[in-house]
């Protein structure tokens, strides 16, 4: 298992943490953050990554998903996994609907007509208070069990991210090497080749489009009971850009460059606690950064350096014995 | 009985008539080539035959059926399937990875059983892995199939793309100046890998500038002029044709 053996590193790194650090801050809170934000960046790469396509709007679906958990068991009184199936019910609707008019569009349009999705989900959290508490949001979640067991500690909580966030990420794994990872990048590559292949190509953007969405949408109802609060802050425009920013900063098309570019993106505040009021500012240099040095992001630089690093020293062990 | 045959096509951009009615007829199992001048407006009828370029007027049946307009992913899904004048290699793939994706149309796990790696899918990938190095052999490419295309040269990504279409197992090829750019042995292996493909039962349309490959391999030469069908026949009857020499050398 060549091919995974990156992913059992990581996995097993993910699940030693809380036994090592059961009590640790950084583990237990800071860990289901990362743990949030490497689902988001990872199911945003499968778009952004994989096929290629813009998305400014990705943190609308993680909303969404927080926000049907939160308003109807709060309002509505209805069970947990009840309330997350309908998040992803509508959408799954919602994301398919839009996508086929939104996917036909490329480059700037595409961007900016994600970005008008973003911001008027982000304002419907806002203006429609009677359901969503308006600014404030909604609070009192009811607690979210697992076959009986309630998640009622800081721990659980990170057991049960983590187990999501490992499954996410093996998803997006084993994707890159099938055939439909292989439809996305050639959707990426040449479009118009990828159709005279055969390859769907609406239907490929479609689809991989409420897939992301869909992942992004069950992360929000996860995170809505693991806050046990909701509010439209956290599904911003400035939050789809920092998730854009991860994978960026990652490199974009790897599974864990998305990884990588959450876990650092995530850590980032807590280092600058200092600079909370210019943390925008810094992802944008970030950004910027990245793009004019190190434009395939810093997963996939540093993976291409230590595979040259390895042939040379290839080379010269070839060499030596000839 | 024809496999292609174009009826009273048309295609205007603007007021500019890039083909007009233009009709052919393409039988089963031969090397068909395009010529004429640049801007006679082949690469035009290619994305046309494609379903790229849908026609202004006329039609174009493969195999009996109408397929004017019909989606390009349909088409290519019918057993059609092109190269490109300006490459179209995946350039974020390998060579392998390049062919298996023209192996899409013979295989069929979707996104969620491919999330899952269920056991069909594994089965799957095995047989279009095999199937992609027979057809990269073929193309006598089997030893750069692991290499990323961007590090791949010109010559090799014009074989690439090749190997690509074949993967689709075409019944009808077209290839867009698949010699462009090519040096003269690699012309040559090309000439021989346009016969083996003809051979094994693909019939090809070509697009080609380079004269003396078109008229060594082709069994029918259609030549156009500002989109208008000039002249047909063997290469020899081409050869000799008045009017394409004047077109070609202009004459009095």
């Amino acid at each position: 298992m060549k091919r995974l053996a990156g992913y059992y590193c990581f996995a097993i790194a993910t699940l030693m943490l809380p036994l090592l650090f059961p009590d640790s801050y950084y583990v237990t809170v800071v860990g289901v953050t990362v743990c949030t934000n490497i689902v988001l960046a990872v199911s945003l790469n499968l778009l952004m990554g994989y096929a290629g396509q813009i998305s400014l709007g990705h943190a609308a679906f993680f909303g969404l998903g927080a926000y049907s958990s939160a308003v109807l068991t709060i309002k509505y009184g209805m069970n947990p996994w009840l309330a997350m199936t309908a998040g992803v019910i509508a959408v799954t609707v919602l994301s398919y609907v839009l996508s086929r008019p939104i996917l036909r569009l490329k480059g700037h349009y595409l961007a900016m007509a994600t970005l008008g999705l973003g911001i008027i989900v982000h304002i419907f959290f806002v203006q429609a208070d009677q359901f969503t508490g308006g600014p404030d949001g909604i609070s009192g979640l009811p607690v979210l069990s697992i076959l009986g067991y309630p998640i009622d500690s800081d721990l659980k909580w990170y057991w049960t991210f983590a187990i999501f966030m490992l499954a996410s990420v093996l998803f997006s794994l084993n994707i890159a090497h099938s055939r439909s990872g292989r439809a996305l990048a050639a959707v990426h590559g040449s479009e118009i080749a990828a159709q005279m292949l055969g390859v769907d190509t609406a239907r490929v953007k479609s689809y991989v489009f409420v897939f992301s969405a869909v992942l992004a949408c069950i992360t929000g109802s996860l995170f809505a009971h693991q806050q046990d609060f909701v509010s439209p802050e956290s599904f911003s425009f400035f939050f789809s850009i920092e998730l854009v920013t991860m994978v960026v900063l990652g490199g974009l098309g790897s599974t864990f460059g998305a990884v990588i570019g959450a876990i650092l993106l995530s850590l980032l505040p807590e280092v600058l606690l200092v600079f909370e009021d210019f943390e925008v500012m810094i992802f944008g240099a970030i950004l910027m950064v990245i793009m004019i040095f190190l434009p395939q992001g810093l997963f996939v630089a540093m993976e291409q350096t230590f595979f040259r690093l390895l042939r040379r020293k290839n080379q010269r062990a070839a060499d030596v014995t000839s | 009985m024809s496999l292609l045959e174009a009826r009273k096509l048309e295609k205007q951009f603007g007021g500019l008539k890039a083909i007009s009615g233009l009709s052919f007829s393409v039988p089963e199992n031969i090397i068909f080539s395009v010529i004429g001048p640049n801007g006679a407006g082949k690469t035009t009828l290619f994305n046309m035959l494609t379903s790229i370029y849908k026609p202004t007027s006329g039609s174009i049946f493969y195999k009996g059926n109408n397929i004017t307009g019909m989606p390009p992913h349909k088409v290519a899904g019918l057993g059609i399937t092109r190269t490109f004048q300006n490459l179209q290699v995946f350039l974020n793939m390998t060579a392998l990875e390049n062919v298996k994706v023209g192996c899409h149309l013979h295989s069929k796990s979707g996104l969620i059983s491919a999330a899952l790696r269920l056991p069909s899918v594994m089965k799957e990938e095995h047989r279009v892995r095999k199937m992609a190095m027979e057809v990269l052999e073929f193309c006598g490419l089997g030893d750069i199939a692991d290499m990323p295309a961007s590090a791949l040269p010109y010559g090799i990504l014009k074989k690439l793309e090749i190997a690509r279409a074949l993967a689709a197992q075409p019944d009808l090829l077209l290839m867009d100046e698949p010699a462009a750019g090519l040096n003269d042995t690699e012309t040559m292996e090309l000439c021989d890998l346009i016969v083996q493909i003809c051979q094994s039962g693909i019939t090809i349309i070509l697009v080609e500038h380079n004269m003396r490959l078109v008229m060594e391999i082709s069994h029918h030469v259609l030549v156009l002029n500002y989109g208008k069908l000039l002249a047909q026949g063997s290469p020899y009857e081409i050869q000799h044709n008045s009017k394409v020499i004047s077109a070609y050398l202009g004459g009095e």
